[in-house]
């Protein structure tokens, strides 16, 4: 079974964030990035299905030069090639426009099986897989906490609802599944891993080798458009109790009793 | 003039929870563009859940009622809602956002060609034009958006963004939409719904709450935690990210894909506050927050907030509060 697995890398979730001098977005400078969480999780399934079934586990991802980092944490892992839309016009772009060119780069090869994290950490939209399901006109679901091949073709999958209740439900393959974290442990990389990454391939494409007009990629071709980012008003009701560790727990327990009267 | 759709959530007849906040964003809205806010609702035997609906100033209720809609599939209610939206052109198509709503939502934009806009929390009619926020990284930062482009804008709102109590009451016309029933069929057979395993610990009856979140560094580090939940009578709950690192039971998590709390103390220790923690959380009482960011999200949901160390003020925390009670 051939595999894909569409990672992307975004800020460290621990980083200190500042806003870039347009207030557009982040300012990336000196920002550390990793594998999207739910990215890892979803790469972690791919390796443990293609381990069984046999067959080859490709990871794509969209971004800039920094993302081969990422890819190549990915080969390190067990991935067996890496492939970047790296293409400056694809970046940028909404969860529509990253599908449309995911799925462009992934219709080039005869996959069984796509797997994409549930939501991103950074722009947190929870939709590209979806989009990139709808290109490749295959079934999906979002939100997979157990995958489950079995003969004939079908996956059965477990879906998270809210409320501590789960959709068992039966898809035909090929289809993408969008990995909620948290349904494996994903594997830390073996010194022999990383050493044979730095052989992989990591293969670049374009808009061009897509057919993606370059007006209707990436930034160009987003429906959505960041017009500012900001900090929300932090700590607008809570009252910040400063002092070194002893003091400060003294005063919290006393406004815990005397204000509060919760204790 | 611009029709505002709200597709509502149902299961076994009953409106999902959030539908009165969906409805109060909608009807704002229309009342923002100057267009009338309408709702919609799919699935089979649904009389009771467009009775509900019909109870709000709405122009009408438009209900898709078929055996195709019995079970949600994604396939069916994107075949379903791309045909009616094709005859009856609205603007706008808001969403709750839920778990099943962002399971299709997306790919229904994708499908029709329309702008997406996940996870509102509010819009403004700005120089800029309508313009949307929605939180990113984690609820740390907030954007403000707009779409671009012809053709129909699919809005997610996000939980507690619109206050169900602003739902303007009503009389709606319930009225059936038309659709070519042959060209529906779902893309996933669904097998069942079940509780997930181990759900023992009622955390939503609890008086006081002490939270965990990806802060506390590793499993071994919870006695500390633990102490602090013995000296405040509190039982111990977390965010997600300590339940996928198995530190702590699934019966413990808190937050949109766990439990609802509201005890008269919460106290959040090494959590950021992602919107998924928070929507879980935010009926409790005295919040308090303890974490090393100070832009942390918490913090703005939080009555007191200490910045610091964790593994420092847990400890001291405990002891205040052993020394308070005069144990």
């Amino acid at each position: 079974m051939n595999i894909a697995v569409c990672i992307k890398q975004v800020p460290d979730t621990e980083a200190r964030l500042r806003l870039d001098a347009a207030g557009r977005w982040i300012d990336e400078e000196d920002l550390a990035f990793v594998v999207n969480e739910s990215d890892e999780y979803a790469l972690e399934e791919a390796l443990r299905i293609a381990e069984t079934t046999g067959g080859e586990v490709v990871v794509f991802s969209l971004g800039p030069e920094r993302v081969r980092e990422a890819l190549r944490k990915a080969l390190a892992l067990g991935a067996t090639r890496a492939v970047q839309l790296s293409d400056p016009a694809l970046l940028g772009g909404d969860a529509l426009s990253t599908g449309r060119a995911l799925a462009a780069a992934l219709a080039r090869e005869p996959f069984d099986l796509v797997l994409t994290g549930s939501q991103s950490d950074d722009a947190g939209f929870g939709a590209t897989g979806s989009v990139i399901a709808g290109h490749l006109g295959w079934p999906h679901a979002w939100l997979v906490m157990g995958v489950e091949l079995e003969d004939g073709g079908t996956v059965k999958v477990t879906r998270e609802m809210e409320s501590g209740m789960n959709e068992i439900a039966r898809l035909r393959l090929p289809a993408v599944l969008e990995i909620q974290a948290g349904l494996n442990h994903p594997r830390y990389a073996s010194l022999k891993g990383i050493m044979q990454a730095k052989k992989k391939e990591i293969a670049a494409v374009t808009a061009a080798d897509l057919g993606i007009p370059a007006e209707e990629a990436g930034a160009a071709g987003a429906r959505l458009e960041i017009l500012s980012v900001s900090f929300p008003d932090s700590g607008k009701g809570a009252q910040m109790i400063e002092g070194d560790a002893a003091t400060a727990a003294r005063a919290l327990v006393a406004k815990l009793q005397k204000e509060a009267r919760v204790l | 003039m611009a029709t505002v759709w709200v597709v509502l959530q149902q299961r076994e007849g009953k409106l999902h929870r959030m539908s009165r906040e969906a409805i109060a964003a909608g009807q704002r809205l229309a009342a923002a563009v100057g267009g009338t806010a309408e709702a919609v609702v799919l699935g089979q035997g649904v009389d009771a859940a467009a009775q509900e609906a019909a109870g709000f100033a709405l122009g009408a209720v438009r209900v898709a009622d078929h055996e195709s809609l019995a079970e949600y599939t994604p396939g069916a209610t994107i075949a379903v809602l791309e045909r009616v939206i094709a005859s009856h052109a609205p603007a706008y198509l808001l969403f709750p956002h839920t778990y099943q709503t962002v399971d299709y939502a997306p790919r229904l934009a994708q499908t029709i060609g329309a702008g997406l806009v996940p996870e509102a929390t509010g819009f403004e009619l700005a120089d800029e034009g309508l313009v949307w926020t929605r939180p990113i990284l984690g609820g740390k930062l907030r954007a403000r958006v707009r779409t671009r482009g012809e053709g129909p804008v699919v809005v997610s709102i996000q939980s507690g963004a619109f206050a169900a109590d602003a739902a303007e009451s009503g009389s709606a016309p319930i009225e059936p939409l038309e659709v070519d029933w042959g060209a529906v069929s779902p893309d996933r057979e669904v097998l069942g719904i079940e509780e997930v395993a181990g759900e023992q610990v009622d955390l939503s009856a609890a008086d006081a709450i002490v939270a965990v979140g990806r802060g506390i560094g590793d499993a071994d580090k919870m006695g500390i935690i633990e102490d602090l939940a013995r000296a405040l009578g509190a039982e111990i709950g977390a965010s997600r990210p300590v339940i996928d690192n198995d530190w702590l039971p699934r019966d413990r998590q808190i937050g949109s894909s766990g439990q609802t709390v509201a005890p008269k103390l919460y106290v959040a220790v090494g959590i950021s506050g992602a919107i998924q923690h928070l929507v879980g959380m935010k009926g409790s009482g005295t919040v308090v927050a303890i974490n090393k960011d100070p832009g942390a999200p918490i913090f703005s949901v939080a009555d007191y907030g200490i910045v610091g160390d964790l593994h420092e003020i847990v400890p001291a925390l405990t002891a205040a509060i052993e020394e308070a009670k005069g144990t």
